[in-house]
């Protein structure tokens, strides 16, 4: 396809659109249906999950999934929720979740606090530690943390097992190393914009460096701490590789791991099986409806720099 | 430039503008000059995240390179000085200096390993040649600001926020053999005649893979847009007033600038393959033509039977093959930090 045998563009001045975009009818023709017809892709396993979940089993059992609706039924949501302890998993994903979330950022701001505003000589050495780290596919480290885990007692008020293998605290450990590095990684990039006059000022006036830090730095980062929670809200909460490997199949896991246990309960009906997936979906969907912005935010920042 | 911001106060004007002469403003302060309240605060900032990052992420780390070369089943200690005696049997065998016996094992006898190899190499080639480019389709699609775009993103984005356990039971109802989707509709639901598709160890890889791009696409996607709109515009009027036909603004306009992201999402293609293994264990425990690494070195600790020492060569080989990625990563981004 060579330059020659297309129309040279007559006027500069495009008509319409973004800069420099040109408009033709059948480029926009051709995109929109693209895009709906990937859209119609992408939401069909979904609804479909959905379209099973709210019929009764009996109906599908006769007539298959794919088939007219004789009734529709919230009965397999009810049965889910009751019959596997739901609201107990979903306590323990709570209570993995929220505690890891807080310490990561907070820990995660001290870090890259130091490191972009004071200098300790290894500065990018430490970035790349930390960087690196998260980087990692979790089953390069699983082995070596499995022993370990075995290995450290805690005490019973921390954990019912008296390990850190099988407790909400191992996990919440786990959660906070591992993702430290990219929090750590996407806002030293941002205190990094945060001009060095207010420093200098905070200095004239006599602010410590915790000062500094507690009360200028951390409220200055308050839109990419925000989107942080939100991206690390939902990868903590979809974690399952951690909870199946650290947690031996008891009732401390979090609800997306249960999830895998739930299958074998109620292998019977599968359209149980489809509400209780769509149940454990809703915390998710709830930040995708209000927060998808402060995620794509989280994520953007994470791949570019600044 | 709006006028607006021209009305500043007249003190903040002198501070403004690149610094030819004179030290770096912006030069860090030493940890010398600070006083011993202000180096406390810094020790524990630094001090406890440092910590927890070596213990639970860099000192397994290293601890996996280590335990391959060994032989251990977890039960009793490691013995790090005794080699292990070929002929004695491996009840006695255990907890000692195995060298590379573990690997040359994996590469010879394992029935498992090469399977996982061959596995783990499609998952990246689909990531590679289908699920990347066309989340930089959709990007680029999208962000030509056609009607709807905004819910074009929304929707594709939307399995990027399920975990992937989750995608995993959501999409047997449309692989079921019965009474699924797909079966239904070509018509092969009937008992004798109906595809087995996470059944059957030739078809299974490649239903959970349409699963695996089906997501990874909307993931893609969302980088590439971050990536797109940091483009300076002006770039695409030049380009516009020289002539170049959309094709050849985006190929040799726009793709070349946009390599910090090409790169991040050349970071994430490839470890999001070798860490792949949601779908699979949620699917069948990843056995029966699902095997992957990152299952066989699970099933060797949480498994009836424990091979520390396999294990850990098996995350080893993951971990060499992940350094390749990262290196590059972190070359590309604190590159011009060392400059600086």
């Amino acid at each position: 396809m060579s330059a020659e045998t297309l129309p040279r563009l007559q006027a500069a001045t495009p008509a319409g659109g973004g800069p420099g975009r040109r408009r033709r009818p059948l480029g926009q023709a051709a995109s929109q249906l693209f895009l709906i017809v990937s859209c119609v892709l992408w939401v069909l396993p979904i609804l479909f999950a959905l379209y099973v979940a709210v019929r009764p089993y009996s109906e599908t059992r006769k007539y298959g999934y794919v088939s007219m609706p004789h009734s529709f039924t919230f009965k397999n949501f009810s049965d889910a929720w009751s019959q596997s302890d739901m609201l107990h998993f979903f306590w323990n994903s709570v209570l993995i979740t929220v505690p890891s979330v807080i310490i990561v950022l907070a820990l995660a701001s001290g870090v890259a606090f130091v490191l972009t505003r004071v200098n300790v000589k290894i500065n990018i050495a430490l970035l790349i530690v930390f960087t690196a780290g998260n980087l990692l596919p979790q089953q390069v480290i699983i082995t070596p943390l499995f022993r370990i885990y075995l290995k450290i007692p805690l005490p019973h008020f921390l954990a019912g097992s008296g390990l850190m293998y099988n407790s909400i605290f191992g996990l919440v450990v786990i959660n906070v190393a591992f993702q430290l590095g990219f929090c750590v990684f996407v806002l030293s990039n941002y205190m990094k914009s945060i001009p060095g006059e207010m420093y200098e000022a905070a200095l004239v006036d006599g602010a410590g460096l915790w000062t500094r830090f507690w009360r200028l730095t951390v409220p200055l980062c308050r839109p990419a701490l925000a989107a942080l929670a939100t991206l690390l809200t939902t990868w903590i909460y979809n974690d399952f590789f951690w909870a199946i490997t650290l947690m031996s199949s008891g009732d401390k896991r979090p609800v997306t791991s249960a999830l895998a246990n739930l299958q074998g309960q109620f292998v019977s009906n599968q359209n149980m099986i489809a509400a209780a997936a769509m149940i454990a979906a809703i915390p998710t969907l709830v930040v995708y409806v209000l927060l998808q912005k402060q995620f794509i935010a989280g994520l953007s920042l994470g791949s570019s720099k600044g | 430039m709006s006028s607006a911001s021209q009305v500043r106060n007249p003190a903040a004007a002198t501070t403004t503008g690149p610094q030819k002469e004179g030290p770096v403003r912006r030069r860090r302060r030493g940890v010398r000059t600070l006083s011993t309240r202000d180096r406390v605060v810094v020790a524990l900032l630094l001090g406890i995240p440092l910590l927890l990052d070596l213990a639970f992420v860099w000192f397994p780390a290293i601890g996996t390179l280590l335990l391959s070369f060994t032989k251990w089943n977890g039960v009793g200690s490691l013995h790090p000085t005794t080699t292990c005696k070929p002929n004695l049997p491996s009840i006695l065998n255990n907890g000692c200096v195995y060298g590379i016996q573990n690997y040359h094992q994996a590469v010879t006898i394992s029935p498992e390993f090469w399977p996982a190899v061959r596995h783990n190499l499609i998952w990246l080639a689909v990531f590679v040649l289908i699920a990347t480019p066309l989340g930089m389709l959709f990007a680029v699609v999208i962000d030509r600001g056609i009607k709807g775009s905004r819910m074009y993103q929304s929707i594709l984005f939307l399995p990027v926020m399920l975990s992937l356990a989750l995608i995993g039971i959501i999409w047997e109802f449309v692989y079921s053999q019965d009474y699924g989707l797909i079966n239904t509709v070509i018509g092969r639901n009937h008992n004798g005649n109906s595809i087995d598709w996470l059944g059957n160890p030739h078809l299974n890889l490649w239903a959970v893979l349409l699963e695996a791009t089906w997501r990874q696409a909307g993931y893609v996607m969302v980088l590439y847009l971050a990536g797109l709109k940091a483009v300076d515009p002006t770039l695409r009027e030049a380009a516009l007033v020289d002539g170049a036909n959309a094709w050849q603004t985006f190929w040799r306009v726009i793709f070349p600038v946009m390599r910090p992201i090409n790169i991040v999402i050349m970071v994430v293609t490839v470890i999001e393959s070798l860490r792949a293994f949601d779908l699979v264990y949620i699917t069948n425990k990843g056995i029966n033509g699902l095997e992957l690494l990152s299952v066989l070195v699970t099933s060797n600790i949480v498994g009836e039977t424990q091979r520390v020492g396999f294990g850990s060569a098996l995350g080893v080989v993951l971990l060499l093959i992940s350094l390749v990625p990262i290196s590059i990563f972190l070359y590309q981004t604190f590159r011009r930090e060392e400059s600086q």
